[in-house]
């Protein structure tokens, strides 16, 4: 655990000096202040709900801009010769690397909207119990986002097409029921309309915890992760 | 797995490596070992498997088959054991370039487990003398500087096995003279492999080269016999106080002699190529004496490691 934790540390220092943190960061404030304004604009409801809402899918493209380079950039530089031949397990650097990411996402993305809850509490205040839930579901879509993200990145050196992967992964999930009538009624569309992500986190936000919703994000994050790490692996091979 | 080396095994033992990609052969049955405290080169031309070698060695990438050891600790059995006793120079070096000196051995450390963290690393900065360079960010330095970061990182855990492909490539020459001296220092406590396509480095740093071409171990000596084996006598270097233009003409009248060049007609020098095994420098310097051209001097000539290496490296493609 001790070498996961290096390699997080590490990579936080990297991400903090590096500028894409903080211009995702800034970006994903500029939109979700954007739309917190017009959402509360127009609704005047002292409810998180509809932010929430709009939030994963604003982190839908935020996401994959915070990945893209974990592990690309250490293919494109070399340095994962130096990590891959350091006595460190595969699964620790894609570990201490996915950590790393959900540490500044939760830092410097969920944190600073927590100032709209303030707002909210000045105007009316609002019922604590989805708001809590709903920050409960952004940290575990937050964390499915990374860790396909954290797999994209592992498939290539160039951090673009690390992007667009985790973008089109993240996509295909998102409207993955949409297409499940294709398939009429059965095990296929059944799979299908449980995987689609967004169905997931509707009841957190609404304040009710279901540990389906809670399994289905922590085993997006377990499968993602463990792929990079066979990725890694059969990259010793070629 | 238990250390051998105590009871004088080779501290790296290589075994039949094979390492195929695809239908491409990158190694081919590659066996040797190396004995603890020796400083063996890895001599040969570019793309003949030296770092696939290294990189099968330091646990990068398994072999198609073979074995490799490193103090008794199978390379891919016992990885992260082996892995603990390795210190490896990639040939890109593997820099943060955002980290500075400091933070980026630190991080090696840590992830090595080094104890006494701080002290290790002043000491490698010491020893690669970039000590004043702690807190520069590694995108600022230079070209050698980095290269020095990079033997410093290796070096970090103290290692008993220490791996280096190409170490002074892309150095100016003074700078390839301190890495060299080094390298050089490190023998004894620690075994070195290093890898270079540049003759001269081989001839000066190492104990022992090897020589490897297209996949396979061409030749395997001391720099110094391996010069000598495959020259012996065969060329003599004769120079004469009167130079003539009918001496490599008379010259080749001795039998066994094959050819005469001439080097240097003014100062009288010439090249005297005879057959290998039998020594004709008693009938050449018979022959000076009597003609009455005065003798200078007289010895053989071994090939420098540069022609030996062209010479083993260079028969496939003759033979093709």
């Amino acid at each position: 655990m001790k070498n996961v934790w290096t390699i997080t540390v590490r990579e936080l220092k990297a991400l903090f000096v590096s500028p894409i943190a903080y211009v995702v960061s800034a970006m994903f404030l500029v939109a979700m202040g954007y739309l917190f304004a017009a959402i509360l604009a127009n609704t005047r409801e002292a409810s998180m709900r509809a932010t929430f809402n709009n939030m994963i899918f604003v982190l839908l493209i935020m996401a994959p801009a915070l990945t893209m380079k974990l592990l690309a950039e250490e293919q494109r530089m070399g340095t994962i010769e130096l990590l891959l031949t350091s006595p460190v397990h595969d699964w620790q650097v894609v570990l201490g690397k996915f950590l790393g990411g959900l540490i500044l996402y939760t830092v410097m993305f969920l944190g600073p909207t927590l100032y709209y809850v303030l707002i909210l509490q000045v105007f009316g205040p609002p019922d604590y119990g989805p708001v809590l839930t709903g920050y409960l579901g952004l940290l575990l879509l937050g964390a499915a986002y990374l860790a396909i993200g954290v797999f994209a990145s592992s498939l290539t050196q160039n951090q673009v097409i690390a992007f667009f992967v985790a973008l089109v992964i993240l996509l295909l999930l998102w409207i993955a029921d949409a297409a499940s009538v294709v398939f009429g009624v059965g095990a296929v569309s059944d799979v299908m309309t449980y995987i689609a992500l967004p169905r997931h986190f509707n009841d957190l936000f609404r304040g009710v915890i279901d540990t389906t919703d809670i399994v289905y994000a922590l085993s997006v994050v377990a499968v993602s992760l463990f792929g990079a790490t066979q990725v890694l692996q059969t990259r010793r091979w070629r | 797995m238990p250390d051998v080396t105590a009871n004088g095994a080779a501290t790296i033992q290589v075994q039949n490596l094979v390492k195929s990609y695809g239908n491409y052969e990158a190694l081919r049955d590659v066996s040797f070992q190396v004995q603890k405290g020796e400083i063996l080169g890895f001599l040969g031309p570019n793309g003949a498997g030296k770092t696939t070698t290294m990189r099968i060695l330091t646990g990068y990438m398994p072999p198609s088959s073979g074995t490799a050891r490193i103090a008794g600790y199978d390379v891919f059995y016992d990885s992260m054991e082996a892995r603990k006793r390795i210190g490896y120079l990639p040939e890109t070096v593997p820099l943060y370039t955002e980290m500075t000196v400091w933070d980026y051995l630190d991080f090696v450390a840590r992830l090595r487990d080094v104890p006494n963290r701080d002290a290790a690393i002043e000491h490698v900065m010491e020893m690669t003398n970039i000590g004043e360079r702690a807190d520069t960010l590694i995108g600022k330095l230079s070209k050698g500087f980095r290269q020095r970061v990079g033997i410093a990182q290796a070096l970090v855990h103290n290692p008993d096995v220490l791996i280096m492909d190409e170490p002074t490539i892309g150095l100016d020459p003074k700078q390839i003279i301190e890495i060299r001296n080094l390298i050089k220092s490190l023998a004894g406590n620690h075994t070195v492999i290093l890898s270079t396509h540049i003759l001269p480095e081989v001839s000066q740093t190492c104990t022992r080269v090897l020589i490897i071409n297209q996949g396979k171990i061409v030749a395997e000596d001391t720099p110094a016999r391996l010069s000598a084996r495959l020259t012996g006598a065969a060329h003599i270097h004769v120079q004469v106080a009167t130079p003539a233009a009918n001496i490599p003409s008379e010259l080749e009248k001795i039998q066994g002699v094959l050819g005469v060049r001439v080097a240097d007609a003014d100062a009288g020098i010439y090249e005297v190529e005879t057959n290998q095994g039998s020594d004709k420098r008693a009938d050449l310097a018979a022959m000076v004496v009597q003609r009455g051209w005065g003798l200078l001097e007289l010895r053989p000539v071994s090939l420098s490691l540069e022609e030996v290496f062209l010479k083993l490296t260079t028969t496939e493609e003759v033979t093709r």
